[in-house]
């Protein structure tokens, strides 16, 4: 049962390198990564250009896209692993480690700075404790800079979880934290 | 990450009719038409951020309440961005705004029979009478905040789908010559002439033409790409198949920055309407024509707003940038030739073909032409979407419409442009807003972003965000912009602690901007030294320089 899962494609057992047999082996993979990423390449691998819609697919799935994700990708596309990796670590939103349970983007864009938000990026990471591209030690809040959220007439403006919120000071920025940990912490009980 | 907005909205995203929209909340009896009021409170990410949501079921529980049957519409955002949320009621006379509401509001609006335009201290009066409004020229946003995005019927009720209709009976060449004859330029910042990109596509045989619309919107103090696609994707879709009809493209795409969850999610609804209603598809409006679209997620690069570097990230790669030649027109996505235009230039070409180039081209001076929906940003009390014809002032824009600072302290500094363009000082403010009459003064119109600073800004500070910023979002293909910018970055360290060296790290830093301009592969190192270069001569007082700026120009040569 392991050894079709830890080597995806042993030559003989699941076909070709990349191909139908070996991508639908690695869809019962064990491995989530693996799993994960050979559903996302049966989905797209058909359409032109489907490097990025593949990463977006296995990111929404497991939130990163483990370094166990890239081979089986690679081989779907016939890619090297490099040039897979290569284009994970070009972009800012890809992430190869898993996010606290909420990300908190804070705009760091000129627009936001007319409005103070240096003064809120410094409340932020004073009170989580860590500074961007970093997650609190509870594992609870990723921070993380975003470089304009397009919310430019409501300065300064931060996302948390996909939602948008506008005219952000430090006060309404705890608050906003609160009711996450809140909502988090109720859906927990 | 594409979080759907918490239920409960009341328009939900399947919602074909108007009639889906109703609540029945009424518990007495079925209402008549003449009983149901219509309340349109905007669906848009500007309107989420102030919790429009939480207003919305706020609203329909308080109606509940009262026994009160009402339809709620989610629409766009009229673009009066410190109003939002900006509620409005149909009344005989006309829409009545409230703004903005917030949920604690929503039992004294009923109480004030908000619902026959009561009075009430949040009532704005009429909302085509609010001067903000009235006194634009709306051309490419003449929809946003009317209608219902998702709404077919809407958008056929107000003038959607014209330009198809009539390009559908013209010649490609015809098509192409009507968008030339609009004077209508790229609006994403380089200004060049839509209707030539066309002609060089048309003219280009290849078996698979692509139109990309470039909705990659990361300038800070831009989001009119995200109010189109917010609040009428229909006009969007409708210009790429205009496009597609006129260079022989039968597949477009739509990249948008991952940044923008919602405005994906509106765009893929309506790109999903827009096929059952016959206008995308193999057979377009029963014309035997070919054209269908899709769209792509960004990841969050700066640089894929540059449009080979774009292509590069559709076709699945790091976004790097290519070189020119071959354009794009000749060699674009897939090697194939291709149309990439920015969302504003896609999104007016419905209305020059509905209403002809002479109607569009008669807006404007000189040789910008036609409209630019200028987006009013940062420390200003009224920020938010202005179209209006090229002629305008800063000043105008910063105090007739922007209403001076937000802070009230007096405005300094005014970037144009985004993070490439320049800083201006006030005595520059009486420039018209006009492509040639900014290259002039060494600033650049760009995408329309207006981003006002008051007078607490720093700008040697704003300087090292410039480079700081080209250093982070640097692709690294070439050495001026992928090196530069950190040596800039460092220089200007060194200026603001001062020392001993300081005037050789200004002659430096000059040297350096010298270097980025000229020889950088995009404008992303090409253009950061606008920023720097303009702060350094506008505001030399904040780098330590006592003596005034010997130019009102950002230029590079060294001054002595």
């Amino acid at each position: 049962m392991s050894t079709p899962q830890a080597t995806p494609n042993p030559p003989g057992s699941a076909g070709a390198r990349g191909g139908e047999s070996a991508l639908s082996a690695a869809r019962q993979s064990s491995m989530p990564a693996v799993k994960a990423a050979a559903q996302a390449a049966t989905q797209w691998r058909g359409q032109p250009g489907a490097l990025l819609p593949i990463l977006h697919d296995v990111q929404d799935q497991l939130g990163c896209i483990p370094a166990d994700a890239v081979p089986t990708i690679a081989e779907a596309l016939n890619l090297s692993r490099a040039e897979v990796h290569g284009v994970v670590s070009f972009y800012p939103h890809f992430r190869t480690e898993p996010a606290g349970r909420h990300v908190l983007e804070v705009c760091r864009a000129e627009s936001c700075q007319a409005m103070g938000a240096e003064r809120l990026a410094d409340h932020a990471r004073q009170t989580l404790g860590c500074d961007f591209h970093h997650t609190t030690s509870d594992g609870a809040v990723t921070l993380e800079p975003v470089y304009c959220l397009g919310l430019c007439a409501q300065s300064p403006a931060v996302m948390l979880d996909g939602k948008p919120h506008a005219r952000v000071t430090p006060d309404k920025l705890d608050r906003i934290l609160d009711r996450a940990m809140q909502h988090a912490q109720e859906a927990k009980a | 990450m594409n979080a759907s907005p918490p239920r409960p909205t009341v328009t939900s995203v399947d919602a074909t009719t108007a009639a889906d929209n109703v609540i029945a909340a009424s518990s007495t009896g079925v209402p008549t038409d003449a009983d149901i009021v219509t309340i349109y409170l905007p669906r848009d990410a500007a309107a989420l951020a102030m919790d429009a949501d939480a207003v919305a079921l706020a609203i329909e529980q308080e109606a509940h309440r009262r026994n009160l049957t009402i339809q709620l519409v989610r629409n766009g955002s009229r673009g009066m961005l410190w109003l939002e949320p900006l509620a409005e009621i149909i009344t005989p006379s006309g829409r009545i705004a409230y703004g903005p509401v917030q949920v604690d509001d929503v039992a004294s609006l009923f109480e004030a029979d908000w619902l026959h335009g009561g009075a009430h201290p949040l009532n704005l009066g009429l909302t085509a009478e609010i001067p903000y409004l009235k006194n634009q020229q709306r051309l490419t946003f003449s929809r946003v905040g009317i209608t219902d995005p998702l709404s077919t019927d809407d958008y056929l009720a107000h003038e959607g789908l014209q330009g198809l209709r009539r390009a559908l009976t013209m010649t490609p060449e015809q098509i192409v010559d009507e968008v030339t004859a609009s004077g209508l330029r790229g609006r994403g910042g380089a200004a060049f002439p839509t209707g030539i990109k066309w002609k060089t596509v048309l003219t280009t045989p290849a078996p698979q033409k692509y139109i990309v619309c470039n909705a990659d919107e990361g300038d800070s103090g831009t989001f009119s790409d995200r109010l189109i696609m917010e609040g009428d994707p229909f006009v969007l879709i409708e210009g790429m198949t205009i496009a597609g009809l006129a260079v022989g493209a039968t597949y477009g795409y739509i990249y948008v920055r991952s940044e923008y969850p919602q405005a994906i999610d509106t765009l893929n609804a309506a790109i999903a309407r827009a096929r059952r209603a016959g206008w995308l598809g193999d057979d377009i409006q029963g014309s035997g024509k070919r054209f269908d679209l899709e769209v792509r997620k960004g990841a969050g690069a700066y640089i894929c707003g540059e449009e080979t570097s774009l292509l590069e990230s559709l076709e699945g790669k790091r976004g790097v940038v290519r070189a020119k030649p071959p354009l794009p027109a000749i060699s674009g996505l897939f090697g194939q030739p291709t149309v990439i235009n920015n969302l504003i230039s896609l999104a007016t070409v419905p209305v020059i073909l509905a209403r002809g180039a002479a109607y569009y081209r008669d807006y404007g001076m000189g040789r910008s032409q036609g409209t630019l929906p200028f987006q009013l940003a940062g420390n200003l009390k009224h920020g938010g979407l202005v179209e209006v014809a090229f002629g305008i002032t800063l000043r105008e824009l910063l105090y007739d419409y922007g209403g001076g600072s937000a802070s009230g302290r007096p405005l300094r500094a005014v970037q144009v442009g985004g993070p490439l363009g320049g800083y201006l000082p006030e005595s520059q403010w009486d420039v018209p807003l006009d492509y040639e009459a900014y290259v002039k003064i060494s600033a650049m119109v760009g995408h329309g972003g207006i981003v006002a600073f008051d007078d607490t800004v720093d700008m040697s500070r704003m300087a090292r965000y410039a480079m700081e910023f080209c250093a982070i979002e640097s692709c690294g293909k070439c050495t001026p912009c992928r090196i530069g910018a950190v040596r800039g970055q460092e220089t200007l360290d060194k200026i603001r602690a001062g020392g001993p060296q300081h005037e050789q790290h200004v002659h430096l830093l000059r040297d350096l901007c010298d270097t980025m301009l000229g020889g950088s592969l995009c404008a992303l190192g090409g253009m950061t030294p606008y920023p720097v270069l303009s702060a350094l001569n506008h505001f030399p007082e904040d780098f330590g320089i006592a003596a005034p700026a010997t130019s009102g120009h950002p230029t590079a040569s060294h001054q002595a």
